[in-house]
């Protein structure tokens, strides 16, 4: 009983640590005073002013554009390189898989700078593209990482099974694999997008021509003081994701029950 | 897979705009160039840019940056072409000192006639040859008039153990042993390591009654009444006064360190001309006044601070009077060997605090 309720507190800790500063932040995209310490009122102003400001409308296109676009294709490439793995000599396989690893490990700045400097060594011009290139690169190891796992607690038999029911090995892992790691291909793309999202440091160095992405048109006002349309954004963001979270959820419950639960 | 590399090839060109207008107004002689300008965030009037290119048909590509040292690592990528940079002080005489910027051709900027004369030949560009100033900030003590009823004028009060516990420094090196070095009656730029060593002491002295060092959060604090005095940046002050009318900034009488962010072109610009007609715009009296009205710092450009509201023109903390302007100084790069010297020092207040 005592243990319940010891749990329950930790557990309800550990939800106040991780959503607190998020509530705060949408209370305060409600408030009349600019500041972050005040309670000045309600107001929707910021919501309002947040769709007229220039700057950050255009950040906000080209972060959702980015992200977007950069986790899609790098599903795409991850799902594949994943599949690819999988089946690799154990040799090739720890030394491709080590090579996935590192750069999750290694730090954003090194990777930014390290594509700046890529980028102009080989006179690509930092912009969209670049940028783009950059959250894709990042990206796939985060998507290979998620459907790895996966792929080993298959049964290696159905795969065998499909081929020999007559499917050629493209059809095979279309109609046979892919569904069944789809749950973690759909992590895998969430993740991406996410980090996508909220990357500063190599977007930072990667990107030029006028081309920013949300993190940086916040980072970079910091000198300033944070506009308060800030929140609004972010609170919209949130909300979008959140939800967005919760209909894929809803979705994989329900595919879950009509498989007979058999496939957790 | 083919579809979507078509849509992928085609959604960039969008993206790029390919399409280049080229107009021939004669007013207009640089109208379809472009110009790259790398600015502070949110440090431009909204509507600026727009109205530039309304006027002269120079397109501009804007990018914000967070710091002096974030905007020097990607200009020095070479990566991009930037036309106008508008660093800090220091950071300019660092670009000087590397040649890496080019000379005005102050024919072509007829407005930066109109810059305060004290804001000319300081000490980052002693012969005014590569700068024009922007915008610029003294550092000053932000007081809270509940919590401190004597008159604040002198450094002595961030010393005065009356206020233990409700004192907010800087959580930077250059602008702490500034504090110390003003009230010693030293320069904030000195090389004299027994001056540095003699701050360094009274800032160990002081460290008791530090509340926190701290950078952005101290304008939070000062809002919320959590600390009776903080060392802060006159623009900063400003802001928090808005907030909370308990607030009041003060520069004080010893002197102080003032910052001026000022446009200077880089050698990599491709189009000169261009960069001076936008910094000749920068500096249009009314162009000013609604930078420096958005903004909230103080303009070196005379004809728009004599526009500004009497309130803001007079006011003491935005514009002190010209003694205490003369005891001020900007920071100037210290060289290799001093900054290392300043970093152990700092390091070594930090690590006597825990």
């Amino acid at each position: 009983m005592v243990k319940r309720g010891i749990e329950k507190i930790y557990l309800g800790l550990i939800m106040i640590f991780l959503y607190a500063p998020i509530l705060t932040l949408m209370v305060f995209s409600f408030n009349n005073s600019k500041s972050r310490a005040k309670w000045g009122g309600f107001t929707l102003k910021w919501y309002k002013n947040m769709l007229h400001d220039p700057e950050i409308s255009k950040s906000l296109y080209y972060t959702l554009l980015i992200a977007l676009l950069a986790s899609i294709i790098a599903t795409i490439i991850g799902t594949l390189a994943a599949i690819g793995i999988h089946v690799m000599k154990k040799k090739t396989k720890t030394v491709v898989l080590n090579a996935t690893y590192l750069p999750v490990l290694n730090a954003d700045i090194v990777t930014g700078i390290a594509f700046m400097l890529f980028f102009v060594a080989i006179g690509l011009k930092l912009g969209f593209a670049s940028m783009l290139i950059a959250h894709i690169t990042f990206n796939i190891p985060y998507v290979i990482l998620n459907i790895l796992p996966k792929l080993s607690s298959l049964n290696k038999f159905t795969y065998e099974a499909a081929l020999d029911l007559g499917a050629h090995p493209m059809q095979a892992i279309w109609k046979v694999i892919i569904p069944e790691i789809m749950p973690n291909i759909i992590t895998g793309f969430l993740l991406a997008f996410t980090l996508s999202l909220d990357d500063f440091v190599i977007s930072y160095f990667t990107t030029g021509g006028g081309v920013t992405n949300l993190s940086i048109t916040v980072y970079t006002m910091t000198r300033r003081g944070i506009k308060p349309e800030i929140n609004a954004v972010s609170t919209v963001l949130f909300l979008s994701i959140l939800i967005l979270l919760l209909i894929i959820n809803k979705r994989s419950e329900r595919n879950v029950k009509k498989m007979g639960g058999a496939n957790i | 897979m083919k579809k979507i590399v078509l849509l992928l090839t085609s959604l960039m060109l969008v993206l790029t705009g390919c399409a280049k207008n080229v107009e021939t107004d004669p007013n207009k002689p640089l109208a379809g160039t472009t110009i790259y300008v790398y600015n502070w965030g949110d440090y431009i009037a909204e509507d600026t840019i727009e109205r530039f290119t309304k006027e002269t048909g120079i397109k501009v590509v804007y990018e914000p940056f967070d710091s002096n040292e974030a905007m020097y690592a990607k200009y020095k990528s070479g990566a991009v072409n930037y036309d106008v940079l508008i660093p800090s002080d220091y950071m300019i005489q660092k670009l000087i000192s590397e040649n890496e910027l080019l000379p005005l051709n102050f024919d072509n900027i007829p407005n930066a006639k109109y810059i305060d004369s004290s804001f000319k030949n300081l000490q980052y560009d002693p012969e005014n040859a590569y700068s024009v100033p922007y915008m610029w900030g003294t550092l000053g003590i932000l007081y809270n008039k509940e919590k401190v009823k004597e008159e604040v004028d002198s450094w002595d009060i961030l010393w005065d153990s009356k206020y233990k516990g409700q004192i907010i420094m800087m959580d930077s090196v250059r602008d702490s042993f500034a504090v110390a070095f003003k009230r010693l009656g030293y320069s904030l730029n000195t090389t004299d390591k027994a001056q540095v060593d003699e701050a360094f002491a009274t800032l160990v002295e002081q460290g008791p009654l530090v509340q926190a060092y701290v950078m952005d959060q101290v304008k939070d604090k000062m809002i919320g009444e959590e600390a009776a005095l903080a060392v802060i940046y006159a623009g900063d002050a400003i802001y928090c006064m808005e907030q909370n009318e308990n607030l009041a900034y003060a520069v004080p009488k010893e002197g102080t360190n003032f910052f001026v962010d000022a446009m200077v072109i880089p050698k990599t610009s491709k189009n000169k001309a261009g960069a001076e007609a936008f910094i000749n715009f920068m500096n249009d009296p009314e162009i000013a006044l609604n930078n420096t009205e958005y903004i909230g710092y103080s303009t070196p450009h005379a004809e728009a601070k004599a526009m500004l509201d009497e309130e803001v023109r007079n006011n003491p903390s935005a514009y002190p009077s010209k003694d205490i302007i003369d005891k001020c100084e900007v920071f100037i790069d210290l060289g290799q060997e001093m900054t290392a010297y300043y970093n152990d020092k700092w390091n070594e207040l930090k690590a006597s605090l825990r």
